[in-house]
């Protein structure tokens, strides 16, 4: 254990005892250029053999996965916003709306969302978007065009560098790889459940019907045979970028920067920094507007980073118990 | 700054993953503190030699650890796996350091209860050397036993779920003082004597304080515990555990009133730790409890960096515009 195990920036693999790690590899997605196609979805499913979720209609645009899950490693997310300006949009409303009308939801697939579509429904007025047209938007320059924009995101396990699942996982089923991916080992795995609350971003899932925890292994078993995992090599627009994680930050500054430049001031960088709460993702985002509007957590902190201090205060509580008791049995006896 | 009670999320869905466990380990808390505190009851009475009372807590303290063995296996997806647990020793994992002190424990006392056999054995060899492995036994588990009532609460804490890590300075306090109180309560019923009830006292006492700072220090994750199925019960525990101790500290010389306010100190053990257990569900279940306490703190550092504006880039400050805009 290196002074910056728990915390901090760090090469993760070398640090898990790995001598002659390989780079760390990693995903870019950048949300600006994707389609919302869900290619990566189904390639997901089909490279690894994830079982069906369902069929849901679930109210939430075209998103019927609803969330990761641990049968869904790549979740594609729709977001509807009237108006350029993010903030104070009717969509953010509907949201808000939605996140108030029905306490009780569920991560697994086929569970209703917290959402009363109705209501959520009744905030925002209905949207002209415009007829279909054959030519590319904004190529006709009289062409009718609204101010809506729809955001899309594909969503994916993290890597962490401190990857809270793996931290608190007992048996050892989850694990750090050469490249500095985290992986289940699913002949391991016991189903404890413990890795499910310990993800800062709510990744991880144990699958209903077979009792262990899955999620998104980066295609351990392509990219030790140098393949690209399978989302990445199906994405049709590139906003799947799968390589070095060093370049793909590289490439993923100078990409915000070129869209700030082009005026669309709202792109940011996600999960990109190493010295953020989990000391940077391996799989990191070029998002469109705040993460919470994409279910992403604003600032996730590996809950590591307090373990030393929680063991110092369950072992005074252990020495209060242990002084409590002898006071007790104490003095003389009646 | 307090935070605005307005957030944007992704169709009002959680943000992390509620833990996908029973209200088995919910149980498990109980049983589990309450084990501990029988042996620890159980040493107590064994070293100021009260039979009645030594015998009744090793008991508790092995029926207890049973239930609680179910209740662990049983919660697994995998149960039939449950021997993986063994493969590793992992200080970063709360619930692989609580297999290996449970395990401690659990032969500890078992051997301690097996000696309590001893009198129903024919004379011989092994009705002679049961008492003093027994008492070897016994005081060992009297040693694990805080451990095993106190890991617990890092356990619950060490997780992403809000209200539960935000609580990781007094978990292992209420815990530790349920533990204390649930171990008075069976000294209460078996042998009402002043050692068991100053344990009901000074765990009341603890376990009232810390239960305390979490309902009322934690700003908004402090919520979930005030509310709903969380708030009925922990306030059910509040009233359970006053009960017990009046009993306990009135009712001296009473057996009834004494067995009565042990059952109540159990009840209140038992009902607190399902408490604290849905209230950090509750957490996990509602995005606001993710974003609202994240936003607060970008907010903070935001202040903090004021000079480094230029460089803090998209988080800080149009977090405060945001949190005003969507007000509106």
């Amino acid at each position: 254990m290196g002074s910056n195990s728990l915390y901090g920036p760090l090469d993760p693999a070398p640090d898990a005892g790995y001598p002659d790690a390989p780079p760390r590899m990693g995903f870019f997605t950048d949300t600006s250029v994707c389609i919302g196609c869900k290619a990566c979805e189904v390639a997901c499913k089909e490279w690894n053999a994830i079982p069906e979720d369902g069929f849901n209609l679930l109210g939430q645009s075209y998103d019927n996965t609803g969330g990761l899950t641990a049968n869904s490693w790549r979740h594609v997310a729709f977001i509807e916003q009237p108006g350029s300006s993010a903030a104070g949009s009717s969509a953010a409303q509907t949201a808000m709306v939605a996140s108030t009308t029905q306490p009780q939801t569920g991560t697994a697939p086929g569970i209703p969302p917290a959402i009363d579509a109705l209501a959520a429904a009744g905030t925002a007025g209905p949207q002209f978007l415009g007829m279909p047209q054959s030519d590319l938007p904004g190529r006709t320059a009289d062409a009718p065009r609204t101010d809506f924009r729809w955001l899309m995101m594909s969503n994916v396990c993290k890597h962490c560098t401190h990857a809270g699942c793996l931290d608190v996982c007992p048996t050892g089923a989850l694990f750090r790889s050469e490249f500095g991916t985290v992986v289940v080992q699913e002949d391991i795995c016991n189903g404890c459940g413990y890795c499910i609350p310990a993800c800062p971003y709510g990744v991880i899932d144990r699958r209903e019907e077979d009792g262990r925890a899955w999620k998104c292994t980066l295609c351990y078993d392509r990219i030790g045979d140098g393949l690209t995992p399978a989302c990445a090599q199906a994405c049709p627009t590139q906003s799947i970028q799968y390589g070095e994680l060093d370049e793909l930050r590289t490439r993923a500054a100078a990409r915000v920067e070129s869209l700030q430049a082009q005026g669309e001031s709202s792109a940011r960088l996600y999960g990109h920094s190493e010295d953020d709460g989990v000391g940077g993702d391996g799989a990191f985002f070029l998002l469109l507007d705040e993460p919470e509007v994409y279910g992403l957590p604003p600032d996730p902190v590996v809950t590591t980073k307090d373990l030393p201090d929680m063991w110092k205060r369950a072992g005074l509580a252990a020495l209060v118990m242990a002084a409590s008791v002898a006071v007790s049995f104490l003095g003389r006896r009646p | 700054m307090v935070p605005r009670a307005d957030f944007r999320s992704y169709y009002g869905r959680p943000i992390v993953k509620p833990a996908p466990w029973t209200h088995d380990i919910a149980a498990y808390l109980f049983t589990g503190g309450l084990a501990a505190g029988s042996a620890l009851l159980a040493a107590g009475g064994q070293l100021t030699r009260r039979p009645g009372m030594r015998r009744a807590g090793r008991v508790t303290a092995i029926g207890a650890v049973a239930a609680s063995g179910y209740f662990l296996v049983a919660d697994l997806g995998r149960p039939e796996r449950f021997l993986n647990m063994l493969r590793v020793a992992k200080p970063t994992s709360p619930m692989s350091v609580g297999t290996w002190i449970f395990s401690a424990f659990s032969a500890a006392a078992g051997a301690a209860a097996i000696a309590e056999a001893a009198p129903l054995l024919p004379p011989g060899f092994v009705r002679r050397v049961l008492p003093p492995l027994g008492a070897a036994a016994g005081i060992g588990a009297a040693v694990v036993a805080p451990a095993l009532a106190t890991y617990t609460g890092v356990l619950l804490a060490n997780t992403a779920t809000p209200s539960w890590h935000a609580a990781y300075p007094e978990l292992p306090f209420v815990f530790a003082g349920s533990a204390l109180a649930s171990g008075a309560g069976v000294g209460l019923i078996a042998d009402p004597s002043p050692p068991a009830r100053r344990m009901a006292v000074l765990g009341a006492a603890v376990e009232l304080y810390g239960a305390h700072r979490i309902e009322t220090t934690k700003g908004l994750l402090s919520e979930p515990y005030a509310t709903g199925r969380a708030g009925r019960l922990l306030r059910a525990g509040r009233a359970l555990t006053a009960a017990g101790v009046a009993g306990a500290v009135l009712g001296r010389g009473n057996r009834v009133v004494s067995a009565l306010s042990g059952l109540s100190l159990l009840a209140a053990s038992a009902v607190t730790r399902f408490g604290i257990f849905e209230g950090g569900m509750a957490s996990a279940r509602d995005p606001k409890y993710t974003v609202l306490p994240q936003r607060e703190r970008l907010a903070r550092r935001a202040l903090l960096d004021q000079p480094d504006i230029s460089t803090g880039e998209s988080d800080g400050i149009p977090t405060v515009r945001n949190s005003i805009d969507t007000g509106e």
